[in-house]
């Protein structure tokens, strides 16, 4: 009696199932094509995103559950000893920041002073969240990570991602605890830059390697050394300007090509921060632009534009 | 004690899935990242050979979104891939259940394949195209995995009647 329940179960889904299988195959490619339809070219999807994500959530905890545990354990059993030569070292380094932080200060009056003088509108202010890695590994051939701050502590997609050396990427999904930044060596990730020396204005794109970015469209005969510094020119409206991006390291010129193959290093510590800062660009100034016109005479127009965009 | 059976079968399932999702995310050196098996994928297709009633395409599309919003990708292109495997282990469970496991690994590895296959297709068309070989050596240590993996899920499920 056992046996024959068993062997009713055990075929009668199995001969009904052919026909089924294939329809809902059918069905659900349909639903994902759709899905990543839309997914790729609007932001419907992001709700649903960030529902899952809070879901998996707990998942992604455990996973960065040891590393954490392995940090607070390292915390609190370090010596005294070292703890005291940890708070000198940083006693110091904070006198030093400071010394430098009146030298900026009272060159960032003299420049506000100065813009006030050429009658241009004031740079934007910035304000910033700090942010730690949660330690999961995203897809390896796309260089993303995921941050403990997300739309509760007012974070946004496109939201750009400093690190204590430099640009670190941009956020790319927010959910509310949560977001994903793609970092700058992303291959499908590319920033406007300038170069510091001479103001040469380019595009950093990522290669896929940690380690390298490429400056595109630099003409063979342009102004380049190998050390030169790349900061971002905050002219794609995402990124604010001046702050570090990378280290110029090769710079090929062939005269065949178009253009030059100039490949860069990135100052940021992609591969070992912790530590990410998230940041707000404050308008308030804004108003105070005088009407377009006029400002597309002083050169810069596209800054503008970008910055006046909501 | 059948409704009974069932019932702590499902959570095993589950279990065994949300183990292989906990493998995909783990932080590993970045060379080790690599050669990361599709864990997943080598559950699902497990219990699409060994209960293909239960678990198939459907169960593949769910574990499949779940491992886009972990992996931040493409909403949707897990999921077509893992439909696909388990369509295709489904269609061919009589077959693959009764090969040597060597012989199971080698399928394995064509469907991990097929599915990787899928998803660079996939990053293909939104421009983000995998360029390297080393994206496709998943497949490869699926395929070396498997068999331990086989004989591990092989006792779990006796050991806790799942069926």
């Amino acid at each position: 009696m056992v046996l024959f329940e068993y062997e009713v179960l055990a075929i009668k889904p199995l001969f009904a199932y052919g026909q089924a299988a294939g329809i809902r195959l059918a069905f659900l490619l349909a639903s994902s094509i759709g899905l990543m339809a839309v997914d790729h070219k609007y932001d419907y999807l992001d709700g649903i995103r960030s529902s899952l994500a809070i879901l998996i959530y707990p998942v992604q905890q455990m996973v960065a559950f040891p590393v954490s545990a392995g940090n607070w354990m390292g915390e609190n059993l370090t010596s005294r000893d070292s703890l005291l030569k940890k708070i000198d070292s940083l006693e110091s380094q904070n006198v030093f920041l400071k010394a430098q932080m009146q030298k900026y200060t009272s060159l960032e009056i003299e420049n506000m002073r100065l813009r006030d003088l050429l009658d241009a509108a004031e740079r934007t202010g910035e304000k910033v969240l700090a942010a730690e890695l949660i330690a999961v590994d995203l897809d390896p051939f796309s260089h993303k990570v995921l941050i403990n701050k997300g739309n509760r502590h007012n974070a946004f997609k496109g939201q750009p991602v400093l690190d204590a050396e430099g640009v670190f990427g941009q956020t790319v999904h927010v959910t509310p605890i949560t977001s994903v930044i793609m970092l700058i060596s992303d291959p499908s990730h590319a920033l406007p830059v300038q170069i510091d020396r001479t103001g040469l204005r380019t595009i950093a794109a990522g290669t896929g390697a940690m380690d390298k970015l490429e400056l595109l469209h630099i003409p063979n005969n342009a102004d380049l050394k190998v050390g030169d510094t790349v900061s971002s020119s905050g002219l794609g409206g995402v990124f604010p300007q001046g702050y570090p991006v990378a280290e110029i390291i090769s710079f090929e010129s062939d005269p065949t090509q178009p253009y030059a193959r100039v490949f860069a290093t990135p100052k940021a510590r992609l591969d070992r921060s912790r530590e990410v800062l998230l940041v707000w660009r404050e308008k308030t100034k804004i108003e105070e632009v005088p009407p377009a016109p006029q400002v597309s005479k002083k050169g810069n127009p596209k800054q503008e534009v970008s910055a006046l965009a909501p | 004690m059948s409704e009974n059976k069932a019932a702590q079968g499902t959570s095993v399932i589950i279990l065994t899935f949300l183990l292989a999702m906990i493998l995909t995310i783990l932080p590993m050196p970045e060379w080790a990242g690599y050669i990361r098996p599709e864990w997943v994928g080598l559950v699902l297709v497990y219990w699409c050979m060994a209960l293909p009633t239960r678990v198939n395409v459907g169960v593949g599309w769910v574990a499949g979104i779940i491992v886009d919003v972990l992996n931040g990708s493409l909403l949707g292109q897990h999921a077509m891939a893992y439909a696909v495997i388990a369509y295709v282990t489904v269609k061919l469970h009589k077959q693959i259940r009764i090969y040597p496991l060597w012989q199971q690994a080698l399928s394995i590895f064509t469907l991990i394949a097929l599915s990787q296959l899928l998803i660079a297709w996939i990053r293909g068309i939104v421009g983000d195209a995998p360029n390297s070989w080393l994206y496709w050596l998943p497949s490869l240590t699926s395929a070396v995995i498997w068999p331990w993996l086989y004989l591990l899920l092989r006792d779990v499920r006796r050991k806790f009647r799942v069926s």
